[in-house]
């Protein structure tokens, strides 16, 4: 197969992704223990690791903002319809018949209008909406000072909290197995790593 | 470092610690035992500057005293206005000063499940009287020379009121079982009154029920003496606090009896008011007793100091946790008969039942906001569960509860069925209607309605109750806290109380069950289109 090595992940985005996906591990793990799930760390320190690693996601998630905002790569996650169903198609049957990928990644355009959608849906919603709740959640005895005493409970909070987490979850395993089906099955990790991803030429 | 830092001043301590270093350095991990940890040296021993009088210098006081109250009558010659600051508490009146009605207290109409009730008994429950001579009804709660200040002011240790004499001592040693009570030196004791000590308290309070810790699962005789270990304050290696330290005592009134009325009604700190009385943890700790910004600052509007700072009581001595009358009157060859159990203390008494006792008792947790509703003689009530004799009132939407730890004594007590109120027994006496006597509850029960002036149906039966001690002696040092996941788990200490959001007791099912579902079915998805690519890829390099 002929492929063209294109650099498509700079230094920085590769070091936020992989900040990201340690913060969200650990979140996670320390999450679920503090909603009861299992015993691992105990949980005063399960607690005081999450509220570390949600402040530090607060700092970093600031420079990926001004970054994507300074270096035009907010471009890369502008939504689109077009191809989209090509796309769900490809991964739906396509992908078993050896097809070609409807949108192969390019220096101008290295998400999929799928990924498009869904990192822009993570990064402008899912993050947003852990920080908000979990920040109210940390901060309930501040409410009274907020002002908004009595429009939320902290049941509601926690549960979607906790929602929200589920929704992480769910996407890391997604996400981690979609990372398999580039033209070997690490190569989008290696890219991830280098920062140059080898695309097939067809 | 802290008590370096209070003994030197600034420009001294750059040598101090300097000297410290060099000398203490190879040895610092011993010199570091040495220092209770916790201890801050914040807290001293009580001043003795204040005192202006010596009392072994008063003649009034060198007198001689052939009776208790004329030791008050010189006490009064001077203090004219103690005995009618007395009058006034419930210490004297051993009734809720908040209730006009004058039900409530044990000199009302309340009652417990130990010995029930004070009508018909008075001689051996008014020996913890602050008073002398109540035997009965018709005690002259005015007189002011029966007000007992000896008991409270004694400092020399050998003044002792006699168990079954109204609050008397005794003229002529007697004996109390295998205990010999001698006659008090009136004069030695007078001439050394002083502030009331832990033992002063004690000597009632650590024996409430008649013997050490039968009552109360947080005072007992552990506190004459305490360790850090039993009780961070009252530590004698440590602060060494007096029962005052905390009761803070106004004029003879002292804060902390929880009837209609809360111990305390604001919740002030020192910080905020330096009048403010001592009796809540937040007098002296503040709402935000941890480091700034520790997360156990936000618990302080929800829980109690107590409930993570107590995590058990009775550890030092076991308490009576079980009490049952029902089963009082069985006698082996026709003698009385006690049998002991496993901690050492009696499972069965003739004279009383069977008892249960526990140490080291994980405490029930519930909303308090610092009043106990309590029955009275009087109230009619369904015996068909077990009957709350006192109930702690308190709700998750009160600002002022908190979640409190408590001792729930519980046991069987005679009821009349037909009335349906519970009923007090004549036990103490040496008449023949008297139960320790004759054994005869009928009797008893009989002479005990009439000493109360209530009716009673001549039936009874004997009915289950609970009694709530709130939970707030016996501080454990810090490092024995509650930990987190002692509460924060599914089935921890506050699995059954309600009204509050606890994470990692909590869960919504609808949402942990649609999150489980979503992360199961993603990991399926990913599963089945995985091998269905390794599948067709087999196919097609095939």
């Amino acid at each position: 197969m002929n492929t063209e090595r294109l650099y498509l992940y700079t230094r920085f985005e590769r070091f936020w992704h992989w900040a990201q996906t340690l913060l969200i591990l650990v979140l996670l793990v320390t999450g679920f223990e503090i909603h009861g799930t299992y015993r691992l760390f105990g949980f005063e320190t399960a607690f005081t690791v999450h509220n570390a690693c949600a402040w530090t996601w607060f700092v970093l998630y600031a420079f990926i903002v001004f970054w994507m905002a300074t270096t035009g790569e907010w471009k890369h996650y502008v939504p689109t319809f077009l191809k989209l169903m090509d796309v769900v198609r490809y991964y739906v049957s396509g992908i078993f018949k050896g097809e070609p990928h409807p949108v192969p990644k390019s220096e101008r355009s290295k998400h999929n209008p799928l990924q498009r959608l869904t990192y822009l849906g993570i990064v402008s919603v899912l993050v947003p909406f852990q920080m908000v709740t979990g920040f109210l959640y940390y901060t309930y005895n501040q409410w009274p000072a907020f002002g908004f005493a009595g429009a939320l409970t902290l049941q509601v909070v926690a549960v979607l909290h906790t929602v929200g987490a589920f929704a992480f979850l769910a996407f890391v395993i997604v996400h981690v197995y979609m990372t398999t089906t580039g033209h070997t099955l690490t190569a989008h990790i290696k890219a991830m790593f280098t920062g140059y991803e080898d695309v097939p030429r067809h | 470092m802290h008590n370096a830092n209070a003994l030197f001043p600034r420009r001294q301590r750059l040598a101090v610690l300097a000297l410290a270093l060099t000398l203490l350095l190879p040895g610092a991990s011993a010199w570091a035992a040495e220092v209770p940890p916790g201890a801050t040296g914040l807290v001293g021993k009580l001043p003795e500057h204040h005192i202006t009088a010596d009392h072994s210098k008063h003649p009034a006081l060198q007198q001689p005293f052939a009776s208790p109250q004329e030791v008050t009558k010189a006490c009064l010659s001077c203090h004219n206005q103690a005995a009618l600051q007395v009058h006034k508490t419930i210490h004297w009146t051993w009734l809720d000063p908040a209730d006009p009605t004058r039900k409530m207290g044990k000199g009302g109409i309340t009652f417990n499940n130990f010995c029930i009730a004070v009508p018909s008994n008075e001689p051996r429950c008014t020996s913890c009287h602050a008073g002398y001579g109540w035997k009965d009804k018709n005690f002259d709660f005015s007189a002011q020379e029966n007000v007992d200040c000896l008991v409270c002011h004694d400092r020399t240790g050998t003044y002792k009121k006699f168990p079954t004499m109204a609050g008397m001592p005794v003229s002529e040693p007697t004996k109390f079982g295998e205990e010999q009570f001698d006659p008090p030196d009136y004069n030695a004791v007078a001439a050394a009154v002083g502030r009331p000590t832990r033992d002063n308290c004690g000597n009632c309070h650590f024996y409430g029920g008649g013997g050490d810790a039968v009552k109360h699962g947080d005072l007992d005789s552990s506190l004459h003496t305490p360790k850090r270990e039993i009780d961070v304050h009252m530590d004698v290696k440590g602060a060494n606090f007096t029962c005052q330290r905390c009761h803070t005592t106004d004029v003879h009134f002292i804060a902390g009896r929880t009837y209609k009325e809360p111990a305390f009604t604001e919740r002030k700190s020192l910080v905020q008011d330096d009048q403010v009385k001592r009796i809540a943890c937040e007098s002296c700790h503040t709402a935000t007793p941890h480091k700034a910004g520790h997360k156990a600052n936000d618990h302080t509007d929800k829980v109690a100091c107590q409930t993570c700072h107590i995590p058990a009581y009775a550890r030092a001595i076991p308490t009576k946790m079980w009490w049952d009358w029902s089963t009082a009157g069985k006698k082996k060859d026709g003698k009385n008969y006690k049998e002991k159990g496993p901690l050492g203390k009696p499972v069965y008494d003739t004279q009383k039942g069977d008892f249960r006792w526990e140490q080291n008792v994980v405490p029930e947790y519930k909303w308090y906001g610092g009043r106990m509703d309590y029955l009275l003689l009087t109230d009619k009530v369904d015996p068909a569960k077990p009957v709350e004799i006192n109930r702690v009132i308190g709700s998750p939407d009160d600002p002022n509860a908190r979640i409190m730890p408590f001792k729930v004594h519980r046991g069987k007590q005679p009821f009349d069925p037909e009335l349906k109120t519970f009923v007090v027994p004549h036990l103490f006496g040496k008449d023949d209607a008297a139960y320790w006597k004759t054994y005869d509850w009928a009797k008893a029960i009989e002479a005990g309605q009439k000493a109360v002036g209530l009716p009673w149906s001549g039936k009874y039966t004997f009915v289950e109750t609970a009694y709530h001690y709130p939970i707030t002696h016996m501080v454990a040092p810090k490092e024995k806290a509650l930990q987190c996941a002692d509460c924060h788990s599914p089935a921890g200490r506050l699995a059954g109380v309600g009204g509050v959001w606890m994470p990692g007791r909590d869960a919504s099912s609808a949402a942990d069950t649609l999150g489980w579902i979503a992360v199961i079915g993603s990991l399926c998805a990913v599963t089945v289109h995985g091998i269905l690519r390794l599948n067709a890829r087999k196919r097609n390099d095939g």
